[in-house]
């Protein structure tokens, strides 16, 4: 069975199973909505606050995910895994740092 | 002998987030060969047609990353020299004894401008490729499990200081800058790619605020098939791709990109050109970034500004 994910702010719901992780669930649909990056807890650009629901977790990386983040819900999407219908909002910056500061950068 | 000082990047130690889904990863998908654990519960491997006992290290951590990079050099008084030279040019030193690693000598470390440990090694032993040295056949089984790279070759590396970092490499270990991409005002460099022989480049570095950041580490394959065969194995077991198959502009190594378990990501490559310590520096303006990181698509992947473990 599967759970609804709605991401907050950015009119978005999508079916998720409890074996695939937010991020995949979003993915597999070709939908857009929360930053993709390494999809394995280390890189951090997926980070979402989970607003409500229930759900389990894999490891991640403590550079990404504080203390603090994990009492409040802060967490990496590629690694939260539903329960139960479930909603986030996307926290996670997609820093455009290297090079120069963002402001300079041509984009992409 | 022409090749001397520096040989080759010689081992590379990276955190993981889940040990044995990690070894898991790297012998059956990436297809290394496990060549021991050490008491800290370090997993070694090397690539099946390396010699040496080791050249890639994970240990499990919170926290995904690079801990060192190390260097092979030519023999200990050459290991000697360097320290010297390094001290001289006024970056602190650290002897790690012989033993700390499985079968590794002893090692010289120092830290760079950009927050990256690095390494420099004279001893590691050699355990084979598990082809005889007299009458050698080209290749043994070991190539066909797996991805099954032949050689660790290089990594890049994401911090910043990175022309301080330049004057270090060319002027006290011997090496010469092959490929550069400016920044956007072309004053200085975004990135650098440099070479201690003939190999198009053994490290290479990009300008980021965040110190001692890892981008990739790179595994050779011996044909562009074979990275094919490489992207057939990630699709198979559900390995998330990052860029490729593609060739990039820079270097002209042909390559995928993808990530490891814990978001560390690394190459597999073939090819690129074979420069020579007197060739001139060749630059990519920024505006042309985007053809030297994949010159086909012409395309600067977000992602390769912006996802670094």
């Amino acid at each position: 069975m599967t759970h609804t994910v709605s991401i907050e702010d950015a009119d978005v719901r999508y079916a998720c199973a409890p074996q695939e992780s937010l991020l995949s669930g979003l993915h597999r649909l070709g939908l857009r909505g929360i930053p993709v990056g390494c999809r394995g807890g280390g890189c951090g650009v997926c980070k979402v606050e989970i607003t409500g629901g229930e759900f389990s977790t894999r490891v991640m990386s403590r550079d990404h995910v504080s203390d603090d983040d994990l009492a409040h819900r802060r967490l990496l999407a590629c690694r939260v895994y539903p329960s139960s219908d479930l909603s986030l909002k996307v926290i996670g910056k997609l820093q455009k740092k290297v090079c120069t500061p963002a402001a300079d950068r041509p984009l992409p | 002998m022409a090749l001397t000082g520096v040989l080759r990047p010689g081992h590379v130690q990276v955190r993981v987030l889940d040990l044995e889904e990690s070894v898991r990863f790297y012998r059956d998908v990436l297809g290394l060969v496990e060549t021991g654990r050490d008491a800290q519960g370090r997993v070694y491997f090397k690539c099946w047609d390396e010699r040496d006992h080791n050249s890639y290290v994970i240990r499990e951590a919170d926290r995904a990353g690079l801990d060192f990079f190390g260097f092979r050099v030519l023999d200990k008084a050459t290991l000697d020299k360097f320290d010297a030279d390094l001290r001289a040019y006024g970056i602190a030193t650290e002897r790690i004894p012989a033993g700390e690693m499985l079968e590794t000598g002893e090692r010289v470390r120092f830290t760079l401008p950009s927050g990256h440990v690095m390494e420099l090694f004279a001893d590691k032993t050699k355990v084979g490729n598990g082809i005889p040295l007299v009458n050698p056949a080209p290749w043994c089984k070991a190539r066909d499990h797996g991805i099954a790279p032949i050689r660790f070759d290089h990594a890049l590396l994401y911090g910043p200081n990175v022309a301080e970092v330049q004057k270090i490499f060319t002027e006290v270990l011997g090496f010469y800058l092959v490929e550069r991409v400016l920044t956007p005002d072309g004053n200085a460099n975004a990135a650098i790619w440099l070479s201690c022989g003939q190999k198009v480049h053994d490290i290479a570095f990009a300008e980021y605020p965040e110190p001692g950041k890892l981008h990739h580490c790179s595994f050779l394959m011996e044909s562009w098939d074979q990275v094919l065969r490489a992207g057939d194995i990630m699709s198979m077991n559900a390995v998330p791709v990052d860029i490729g198959p593609t060739r990039h502009g820079v270097t002209r190594g042909c390559t995928i990109y993808a990530w490891d378990p814990s978001g560390n990501r690394f190459e597999t490559f073939m090819g690129g050109h074979l420069p020579y310590p007197d060739y001139e520096t060749m630059t990519w303006t920024f505006d042309n970034f985007g053809q030297g990181l994949d010159y086909p698509q012409r395309k600067l992947h977000e992602t390769f500004l912006t996802v670094v473990s």
